[in-house]
């Protein structure tokens, strides 16, 4: 197969099915001038992330919060006013637990942005090599460990299908949190190769809703998130490339059924 | 769309340059947002939707060129992996994206940024511009291309030290 400039952009993008994304590492890697280009690309992503993710952890100005709970111009059709409505209510809500996130970070009191990463890394290393006992519950049971999770965590919780990267589900189990139960995931494919999604609550808004964040936790690779109802980590030995196609799958999944089931 | 606030300031940080003018441009964006409401369609990406607004707020608006200094993230820069060497740098190419990023032309910077700072796949960068998908490919080598020179100019005018390759 012929590749040309343009797939060295796919890679680093996590554009490619995972069987195409190693042949076209393969190319790159057997031409030094092409290597040298994928490295200076990624190269730039770390340098913008090291510029400007500072943004994502600071408290909201006031202004801005203000903004989004404008109410509409009175000669909007009614239905634009209720619809109006609705968004400040959740703005007010919403702005309740940034207010006290805010409060609370200073006395490092919201820590889950910090603490989900690693936990799950560790979880991740911890049962990817078990063979017999990798799972509690297998996936030939999903129905009951999805119910089983849901109930214990006391939140809906669901296995996204991974299938279209090469991933099946193993089945799960059920872990100790900082405070509260964790529902764990594993995923594998057919080289054998093991992803774990690791699940929390969040009840009543506890922590602050994260964006989707990478890192890398002794060698383990981690996307994370937090959003109204628990915070997600979705952990592999795998690049951040090859990663973050799968990370989109799981967090488009959990977004879209998350919106629709609550 | 509270939450999303943070990822439009970063966005919209990246895109504008100083503060002050980013902040502005959130809240153009949030007003429309909420002005808009009724024409967002639940189960759609809100965070692609919110984007094209601030796409177009920006578009239309007049570009000015200050821009402010901004602290680097301690975190990010742990997460480079670097030995103290690669550290010095790494800083003198940190304070140098900035600028580099500031040259490049507003449509390529915007594909640049939505794709390695915000993560979005090609497909939803072409929706969130409302451009073919083979103009987001076009402008986002193109803008690869340039900041790697522009980089590299940094690098040589402001640092001695040899090319070192990171990660």
């Amino acid at each position: 197969m012929s590749f040309d400039e343009f797939d060295i952009h796919r890679l680093i993008d996590g554009e490619l099915a995972p069987d195409v994304a190693a042949e076209v590492s393969a190319w790159v890697a057997a031409d030094a001038a092409r290597m040298a280009r994928a490295q200076a690309y990624r190269m730039q992503r770390e340098l913008l992330h090291a510029r400007f993710d500072a943004l994502l952890n600071e408290p909201v100005p006031p202004r801005l919060l203000a903004a989004a709970r404008t109410p509409p111009a009175a000669n909007q059709p009614r239905f634009l006013r209720v619809a109006g409505q609705a968004v400040f209510a959740l703005v007010c809500v919403a702005g309740g637990w940034l207010g006290h996130a805010w409060v609370a970070s200073g006395a490092g009191g919201n820590d889950l942005t910090t603490s989900l990463p690693r936990r799950a890394a560790v979880a991740h290393a911890v049962y990817v090599p078990e063979v017999r006992h990798a799972v509690e519950v297998a996936a030939d049971q999903e129905a009951h460990l999805v119910q089983w999770l849901s109930k214990r965590l006391a939140v809906p919780v669901r296995a996204p299908a991974l299938t279209r990267h090469g991933f099946s589900l193993v089945g799960g189990r059920l872990l100790p949190g900082d405070n509260s139960p964790v529902a764990h995931f594993m995923y594998q494919n057919e080289a054998g190769k093991r992803l774990t999604l690791y699940v929390v609550a969040n009840p009543a808004n506890r922590h602050a809703e994260s964006a989707f964040r990478f890192e890398r936790v002794d060698g383990v690779s981690v996307f994370h998130w937090i959003d109204e109802s628990c915070g997600y980590a979705l952990s592999g030995n795998l690049s951040r490339e090859e990663l973050l196609p799968i990370a989109r799958t799981v967090y488009s999944d959990l977004e879209t059924h998350g919106k629709r089931g609550g | 769309m509270v939450a999303l606030i943070p990822r439009l300031r970063r966005y919209a940080r990246a895109l504008a340059g100083d503060r002050p003018r980013a902040d502005d441009l959130v809240q153009d964006t949030l007003e429309r947002a909420i002005a808009k409401w009724s024409l967002w369609r639940p189960g759609t990406d809100l965070r692609a939707w919110t984007f094209t607004i601030m796409h177009n707020i920006f578009v239309n608006q007049v570009r000015r060129s200050t821009r402010d200094a901004m602290a680097t993230d301690p975190a990010a820069l742990a997460e480079l992996e670097l030995d103290d060497g690669q550290v010095a740098d790494t800083l003198v190419r940190i304070n140098g994206i900035e600028r580099a990023l500031a040259q490049l032309p507003d449509e390529q910077r915007e594909v640049l940024l939505l794709i390695t700072l915000e993560g979005l796949s090609y497909d939803e960068t072409a929706h969130t511009l409302g451009i073919p998908a083979g103009t987001v490919m076009s402008r986002l080598s193109r803008a690869r291309a340039r900041l790697d020179e522009l980089l590299e100019g940094t690098r040589r005018g402001e640092s001695s030290r040899p090319l070192k390759v990171i990660k």
